[in-house]
């Protein structure tokens, strides 16, 4: 098989997976008898169309930023962390915890200590896995599974039995004292003009007061936090000497063994910050978004994470761009449903789809690059 | 718990081990080739939706469980080529499929039904139909016996006892005919196999076909047998617990039966939590009992109750050096 230039193996198969996976959806959409022009139109303009539509995918890119990184931290090890969803449901446990505890004085100390809860949470979730991945052999592909399930059950355990107040009916936390609100982007003074509210006359729309509206968007600070978990993400993968081990690891365990690295450390520690990682996206969409602990809250954020590591490239900027093509899929997913009678699933196709180009057809689409370099070489 | 409730239990009990028997087998046909299959969900899934919808349609359930198979086959030629012919991960390749079936399931039963992603309920001929044994009610007379075998064993669709019958079929070939042998033996040592000339791609792709039929049967059986139409995510994370139930099995065919039947009356039992507090006079939580097999499974993994050993040469493509 011929050797594709970097270049092209980094940026072109991506860019043919992604475009496999469109129009492979495009197929789908057709052989259900609906316009795959209508549809991109309908996500483009939910997702991406006003300052409104990218509050909602900068809020979900912010959740697969953190679970595309905490995937990439594994696979760095070369283990295969499908847990993300239990480990980021584990975080939201611990996010509600911290919240519920104290009645906080300011958010950025309850942020502070919110994301020390998420990321313990996270992190003692995939401890476990890792640590019978060490010293049993057991396979962490399978435990990560069978964590995510015994996760469910757990977090169903302690809505409905310990964590929801008396006499409420649904299965969820008590609301989030208002000191643990995080600022949301229409409440952030530089940001705040792009959401101000508008009357049919044009004129700003006032409140009694006399202060402009804002429409609410769910994207919150913690987006920031997650450019700056792709930042350190990298910083420790390249350029420190855990990372090099955690990498070397991944690369050949023997090589590593020999060069004096402890696979038991390695994959301890690789795990617990990929769980750690995970854990803290529950920042975002528990205490930035619903403000209180609900069922199945990751609501599959962690699998989006395989696809996003997958799609970036195992690479914190590659994650960062990623992320934000699966907040516009999902939004633009939700407008569909909304507007058209597509239905909302046709996300979990794509990503489905987006998964099995990058993720385990990739080789075909190196042969068929590797046929067309050979032949311009041959030329 | 009196006797006629441990008959009701029992009863449901094998319903609900059935698809994860069915399902459990096709994993072990793949996986004893050394092709991980985590991809079991999606395909019983796809199956599910093909044969509730062409039932629907027909009217037939035969046509119904021939469409299961065809759909289920699909998703496996997928797997197949990706694992197979281009070497990719299978492990990925799986999870892939998984979220395709999630989704394209409901996009393609909403589209034909418009019932919110669900199939139109299905009767009569469009089900199949339970089988009285013979003789159940002659002797139903015996103690303890004939009413075990009046209640839980007669009276079933032709899916289960399909299932079952594949339990010592799947065992003899396996481990009693020369395509079993080298089919193990593709998934301990591909080389050695490829050696005494024998096609790898060629096995490795006929254990695949056979996981996509059994996985087309187990499919069928949910939304035609056990529930009367499909429903979206109707498979629930059975392919999982059958991926578990193998593990538990120690990839063997009749360890496999045993563990299914754990596993379907736990799942049977969840559905009686007043049965399961007068027993142990605890008031154990039904999602303790939900999450039991993947503990137990965790616990075998973890190499508490013996080893649990994967065929060797599992999840590695094979390359064929030139």
């Amino acid at each position: 098989m011929t050797k594709l230039p970097t270049w092209a193996d980094v940026g072109l198969v991506p860019l043919i997976s992604l475009t496999l996976a469109a129009l492979v959806s495009a197929g789908v959409l057709l052989a259900i008898g609906q316009s795959p022009m209508q549809a991109l139109t309908v996500m483009v303009n939910g997702a991406l169309g006003s300052s409104y539509a990218w509050g909602y995918t900068l809020y979900y890119a912010t959740s697969f930023i953190f679970t595309g990184l905490a995937v990439t931290v594994a696979f760095h090890a070369g283990l295969f962390n499908i847990g993300g969803e239990g480990q980021a449901q584990l975080g939201g446990l611990g996010v509600a915890l911290v919240c519920l505890a104290l009645p906080w004085p300011h958010w950025s100390i309850a942020l502070v200590a919110a994301m020390f809860g998420a990321a313990l949470f996270g992190a003692a979730w995939a401890a476990i896995p890792a640590y019978l991945q060490a010293k049993r052999g057991s396979h962490i592909v399978i435990t990560t599974i069978m964590f995510n399930y015994i996760a469910a059950a757990l977090m169903i355990y302690l809505l409905v039995n310990v964590l929801r107040p008396d006499g409420q009916m649904d299965p969820a936390s008590a609301n989030f004292p208002s000191g643990a609100h995080l600022p949301q982007f229409q409440e952030i003074p530089i940001l705040q003009g792009l959401f101000q509210r508008f009357g049919a006359d044009g004129q700003p729309r006032l409140n009694a007061e006399g202060l402009p509206l804002y429409q609410q968007v769910p994207a919150n600070v913690t987006f920031f936090i997650a450019i700056l978990a792709c930042v350190l993400v990298w910083v420790m993968l390249w350029h420190t000497r855990l990372g090099y081990a955690i990498r070397a690891f991944g690369k050949s365990e023997k090589a590593a063994v020999y060069a004096g690295i402890s696979p038991l450390r390695i994959i301890m520690i690789a795990m617990l910050i990929s769980g750690a990682l995970a854990g803290l996206m529950a920042i975002n969409n528990v205490m930035g978004q619903a403000e209180r602990l609900v069922q199945n809250s990751a609501s599959g954020a962690g699998f989006i994470g395989i696809a996003v590591a997958l799609m970036g490239r195992n690479h914190p900027l590659g994650i960062f761009l990623a992320a934000v093509l699966f907040g516009f899929l999902f939004q633009g997913g939700a407008a569909l449903g909304l507007e058209t009678d597509i239905p909302i699933e046709l996300r979990t196709v794509v990503q489905g789809l987006v998964i099995l180009f990058t993720g385990a057809l990739d080789q075909m689409v190196r042969m068929l690059m590797g046929m067309f370099f050979a032949k311009k070489g041959a030329t | 718990m009196d006797f006629a409730t441990f008959l009701q239990i029992s009863d449901t009990a094998l319903r609900f081990a059935t698809p994860l028997l069915l399902a459990c087998l096709a994993g072990l046909f793949s996986e004893r080739a050394g092709i991980f299959d985590i991809g079991l969900e999606g395909k019983m899934l796809m199956a599910a939706m093909s044969a509730g919808a062409v039932a629907a349609v027909t009217g037939s359930v035969w046509l119904g469980l021939f469409a299961a198979i065809l759909g289920s086959l699909l998703f496996a030629a997928v797997h197949g080529l990706a694992s197979i012919t281009f070497r990719g991960n299978q492990l990925i390749a799986g999870v892939a499929l998984n979220f395709v079936a999630s989704g394209i399931t409901v996009l393609i039963a909403e589209s034909m039904f418009g019932q919110g992603g669900r199939t139109p309920p299905l009767e009569g001929a469009a089900r199949f139909a339970n089988i009285e044994l013979p003789l159940a009610e002659t002797l139903r007379a015996i103690p303890i016996l004939g009413p075990f075998y009046a209640e839980v064993i007669s009276g079933h669709t032709i899916l289960v006892y399909v299932a079952l019958a594949l339990v010592p079929i799947s065992w003899w070939v396996l481990f009693r005919t020369r395509f079993g042998l080298r089919l193990r033996a593709v998934g301990e040592n591909p080389a050695s196999v490829d050696t005494a000339g024998v096609s790898v791609v060629r096995l490795r792709f006929s254990a695949v076909i056979i996981a996509g039929v059994l996985c087309g049967l187990a499919g069928a059986y949910m939304s035609t047998g056990l529930q009367a139409g499909f429903g979206r995510e109707m498979t629930a994370g059975r392919g999982y617990i059958a991926l578990a139930a193998l593990i538990f099995a120690k990839w063997r065919p009749w360890q496999a039966l045993w563990a299914t039947l754990l596993f379907g009356f736990l799942q049977a039992l969840a559905l009686r939590p007043d049965v399961v507090e007068s027993m142990t006079r605890l008031a154990i939580p039904v999602p303790f009992l939900d999450a039991l097999p993947y503990i137990l499974t965790v616990i075998v993994l973890a190499g508490f109750v013996g080893k649990a050993i994967p065929p060797r040469a599992g999840g590695e493509p094979y390359v064929k050096e030139r």
